[in-house]
């Protein structure tokens, strides 16, 4: 039972975090389906500079850098999907897509080169993101993923930047029609999605395991996190308990070998299968009062009125 | 002169235009590919470059035929793609799809023991079943076909892997080499036939596969430009409104386009595995087949059109037969595929830099036609008159001025 928290809470804060980062983006107006792309990235930045740190390093001084680091590279990588989809008005899919592409080819590119040899495998340790309250083991993210709620509530509802930000979501002529700079808003929330997608990568990889093989990626995990998003319906306090709804099914294919699941006899793909099945069953019940930012996918055209 | 004129108009087409942009890409893309070298190993760049740009051609026959045979899928999935995209809905699936159609395959190769022919039939029909999945999702539920596809490619590739491994006992697995069955030697009768294609290129890799591929690509132009099911998803794509006001059912066009799509990619798993040089190994549950998403690919840099996908798919086959021919000592063979990332991220946004050579070519144009018609409007008026009535004209406004005074 203990393991079963602690996996749902691991997968929740990853998806939480993420589906945030898509949150924000798709508020101001951009679909960010390069969210896959911008985890591996920063999570590769993370890993690799966590490798990289030597031991006697002080274990809180490389929390924060690595986080750093994984959030800073996130941002930039975004920073590709707002260029292409904000100034040269690309389609959105398309330039995510090849985000997405090319953040695969780069992870396994550093990370062999980071070796030194032809396996995208790279060592870290990974003990000073974790601690325990009783005998349930957590780690730093969970904190900056409710950390991250709270900012998201207060940013979204109660700042003005958070109210120009959903505006550009759902007019953007409007928005400039008041004075509005639709394309500076569009890059703070593609920006902050980067921020978020990167950490959230990091987050994936590091507290779970201590070493990753690049080769595959984060498994869909960054579509995943869209689709929690969907199902919070773009709603930050909705997104985060979707995102805990959603551990818990991907938590189930983790500890299914070791406890009583285990004598159902299912393999672990089935497991695997269920978080995606149970994901589109609630599209299917939920996508037709959604309640998606109006403006979402089409670019910010001056001209057009 | 007339014939002057239609090298022009050649020259000038809205094909040729996108062949520009295309290679616009191309070539950015490639100088991006020579930085990273350059940055990873100054002292073995050019040659690595080189490697790259030699692709399949660096060891004559058997590396034409590695880079032929794979593109073969990539065709199908850029077609899945295209037409998909044609009709205004964006597959991402292909990988889902082409996973089902390999299965589709197996099933009726090792397990049934059917003809070539009929298996290809059947990865068809398992991955056209896998496309309108999304398509109904869509069609029925409002759910965004983008997600829908994402999520059933990685329940397809579950799914398959758990029926083909079976646990370790599953009768399409050979537990000897963890792989599905050697169609070679246990199906010889389900392989694609090569048809004497071996002796040309001195390997066993290449199949009639490519033919019916090329076939494809045309059927699939010929549905698209000249039948009115093409016309009706495609008018679907553009306006959705409009053709549903125009009598065309919407939800239809959106399940047919998915299963056609699906139907393409299905094919292009089957013709991949059913050439049995390669086995499907059931144990890698982590990363979707590849060519799913080289689909995307393709078709972006085809510009949408079903003839050149063929050749969009030869070329990036090219380039990462290249990449595999890399020194693993200096450069990771990844770097073919950072390539065409940087590819279709330039593709992305290539209207961009379509609609600026459109710019450039059209303003010259106008201005020229302008100037033309100005002219042929004054030899046309006598001079005279034409002066006069420019002088009335004056003469008018003048009055006006004086009266509002």
């Amino acid at each position: 039972m203990i393991l079963l928290i602690k996996y749902t809470l691991l997968y929740g804060t990853v998806l939480s975090l993420v589906a945030f980062g898509g949150m924000f983006s798709e508020r101001s107006g951009i679909i960010n389906i390069a969210l896959e792309g911008i985890m591996v990235i920063g999570g590769l930045c993370g890993v690799v500079v966590l490798s990289l740190l030597p031991a006697t390093f002080s274990p809180f001084l490389a929390v924060v850098i690595t986080i750093l680091v994984a959030a800073a590279s996130g941002c930039i990588y975004s920073l590709l999907l707002g260029f292409a989809s904000i100034n040269l008005k690309a389609d959105q899919t398309i330039g995510g897509t090849a985000l997405n592409i090319m953040a695969t080819a780069i992870a396994m590119i550093v990370a062999k080169l980071v070796n030194g040899s032809e396996s995208a495998r790279v060592l870290y340790s990974n003990k000073s993101f974790l601690f325990k309250i009783g005998t349930l083991e957590l780690n730093v993210f969970l904190i900056i993923a409710i950390v991250a709620l709270i900012f998201a509530v207060i940013f979204l509802y109660k700042t003005k930047t958070g109210l120009r930000l959903r505006s550009c979501g759902e007019h953007p002529q409007a928005a400039d029609s008041v004075g509005i700079n639709v394309y500076k808003m569009r890059y703070l929330g593609v920006g902050i999605s980067g921020l978020l997608g990167g950490i959230g990568g990091f987050a994936y990889i590091v507290p779970a395991v201590s070493e990753w093989n690049f080769e595959v990626g984060v498994s869909g995990f960054g579509f995943l996190a869209l689709a929690v998003m969907i199902f919070g319906q773009w709603k930050p306090l909705r997104i985060f308990l979707a995102a805990l709804f959603f551990g818990l099914f991907r938590a189930l294919a983790n500890i299914s070998s070791s406890t009583f699941l285990g004598d159902l006899n299912l393999s672990s793909n089935i497991y695997n299968m269920m978080p995606f099945i149970a994901s589109m069953i609630i599209l299917a019940l939920t996508s037709k009062r959604s309640r998606a930012p109006k403006a979402e996918g089409i670019p910010y055209d001056k001209g057009s009125r | 002169m007339v014939n002057n004129k239609r090298a022009k108009d050649v020259f000038n087409s809205p094909g040729v235009r996108s062949l520009y942009s295309s290679l616009i890409c191309i070539i950015i893309g490639l100088a991006v590919g020579f930085i990273v070298l350059l940055m990873l190993s100054p002292r073995n760049a050019l040659s690595g470059f080189v490697t790259i740009i030699k692709g399949g051609f660096s060891y004559g026959g058997l590396g034409i035929a590695s880079a032929i045979a794979n593109s073969v899928p990539i065709i199908m999935t850029g077609l899945s793609v295209i037409f998909a995209f044609k009709t205004g809905l964006f597959n991402i699936g292909a990988a889902g799809q082409y996973t089902l159609g390999a299965f589709g395959g197996f099933l009726f190769a090792i397990v049934l023991d059917c003809p070539w022919y009929v298996c290809l039939i059947m990865a068809t029909l398992f991955g056209a079943i896998w496309g309108a999945i999304p398509g109904i999702f869509k069609a029925f539920f409002n759910v965004n076909e983008v997600i829908t596809s994402i999520m059933f490619n990685w329940i397809g590739l579950y799914l398959v892997n758990d029926i083909i491994y079976g646990g370790g006992t599953g009768v399409m697995y050979d537990r000897n080499y963890t792989k599905t069955y050697n169609l070679k030697v246990y199906h010889p009768s389900s392989v694609v036939p090569t048809w004497g294609l071996e002796k040309v290129f001195n390997s066993n890799t290449v199949t009639i596969a490519i033919f019916i591929a090329i076939i494809v690509a045309v059927v699939v132009w010929v549905i698209l430009q000249k039948t009115k099911l093409g016309y009706e998803l495609k008018s679907c794509g553009f306006n959705k409104n409009a053709s549903r006001y125009a009598g065309i059912s919407e939800k239809k066009s959106i399940i047919i386009s998915m299963v056609i799509a699906g139907a393409l990619a299905g094919l292009g798993g089957g013709l991949y595995y059913l050439s049995g040089t390669m086995q499907w190994n059931p144990q890698n549950s982590n990363s979707l087949p590849a060519q799913g998403f080289d689909g995307i690919s393709v078709a972006l840099l085809a510009m949408l059109n079903p003839l050149a996908s063929v050749f969009s798919a030869l070329l990036i086959s090219h380039l990462a037969e290249g990449g595999g021919n890399l020194d693993p000592r200096y450069f990771s063979r990844e770097i073919a595929n950072l390539i065409t990332g940087v590819i279709i991220y330039l593709c992305a946004f290539s209207l961009f830099f379509k609609n600026k050579i459109n710019d450039i070519l059209g303003r010259k144009d106008r201005l020229l036609a302008l100037k033309i018609e100005r002219e042929s409007i004054r030899s046309m008026l006598p001079t005279d008159k034409y002066v006069e009535s420019d002088d009335e004209n004056a003469q008018k406004e003048e009055a006006d001025k004086a009266k509002e005074k």
